[in-house]
């Protein structure tokens, strides 16, 4: 595996790779994406508590599970990086540390809008709403410690170490409306056994997360094509590249 | 299809200003999102060719100044002479 594995490591053909992945994510995005975003807001039945307000978990449940994922996926980096000093997982945290933490805004901002109307507050200091806001405040330190080094290499270690810091709040974060008392609800999809859903209501869903997730990886490629750019940009490879394109 | 008419649909039941906020949000955040990553790919490569252009006039008047020490040095080898 690691001889399969080896050709990975090097930037150039990484960053070729990507390049050649961009269209093919691109497209697959935008196809689950628009299905299931039209089926959710026009053909996904009311809920018969919460009406059409409902709408908003097509968009709120895939961001705050891909915040969480992303930073999940980020401190696996973060810790490869470290401990195996590889470059590449070093770019690609710095890659999605901005897109996890759009990922948490949204699902900040489509919570309290779907708070505003069923719980009567836009916010509330509970317990799942408070780790969540963390997240988004660990996400931001990432992202400034990242560019607070002139040398990318010390930004990743210090960006580094607080993203494994910081991985202690996604538990709190998922397990926050079992552990303490709070207006958020528990799960609906992720149940043991059957999902707590009509079939109706999980289809659009599905296809949603598939498309967000896809969207995700659109663009961290982006990024992480940038951040590999960026950290080569003495090697010959980038200079020709760099001549090539610029002319 | 769960809504008659156009104006049901905007109207959301009543909850049309929260979902179409929600909605709203998610699509501007992430829209600019997806441009000013893309558009990081250009300006990348633009600063590598800026530096790679001060580095090459660096080099060149290393080169010149170099030649000029030489003929400077030839001259001054060939007045003591």
């Amino acid at each position: 595996m690691w001889k399969w594995l080896h050709p990975y490591a090097n930037p150039e053909v990484t960053y070729h790779l990507t390049n050649k992945l961009l269209p093919w994510l691109s497209a697959l995005a935008a196809i689950f994406l628009s299905i299931g975003l039209v089926w959710a807001l026009l053909f996904a039945p009311a809920d018969y508590q919460q009406g059409h307000s409902f709408r908003i978990f097509y968009i709120h449940v895939p961001a705050a599970s891909l915040s969480m994922g992303i930073y999940f996926a980020m401190a696996i980096a973060a810790f490869s990086s470290l401990v195996w000093q590889l470059k590449l997982a070093d770019a690609s945290a710095a890659a999605m540390a901005p897109v996890g933490a759009v990922f948490t805004a949204i699902a900040l901002i489509t919570g309290a809008a779907w708070g505003k109307p069923m719980w009567g507050t836009w916010w509330i200091w509970d317990a799942r709403l408070t780790s969540e806001l963390i997240l988004l405040f660990l996400y931001l330190g990432v992202i400034a410690l990242h560019s607070a080094f002139e040398d990318k290499n010390l930004a990743g270690k210090a960006a580094g170490i607080l993203t494994l810091v910081g991985v202690i709040n996604i538990p709190i974060i998922k397990y926050s409306v079992e552990w303490w008392n709070t207006l958020h609800q528990g799960s609906t999809v992720s149940k043991l056994g059957k999902p707590a859903m009509s079939l109706d209501m999980l289809w659009p869903f599905i296809l949603c997360f598939i498309g967000f997730s896809l969207l995700v990886g659109v663009i961290i490629s982006l990024r992480f094509r940038n951040e590999i750019l960026a950290r080569n940009s003495i090697r010959p490879w980038v200079r020709t590249l760099v001549s090539q394109q610029s002319k | 299809m769960q809504f008659s008419n156009f104006s049901d649909f905007i109207n959301m039941g009543g909850y049309g200003f929260y979902v179409w906020l929600s909605f709203g949000a998610a699509a501007v955040l992430l829209t600019l999102l997806t441009i000013s990553s893309k558009a990081g790919h250009q300006k990348i490569i633009k600063q590598i060719a800026l530096r790679k252009k001060r580095e090459d006039k660096l080099r060149q008047a290393r080169k010149n100044k170099q030649q000029q020490a030489e003929i400077q040095t030839a001259d001054l080898k060939e007045v003591t002479r």
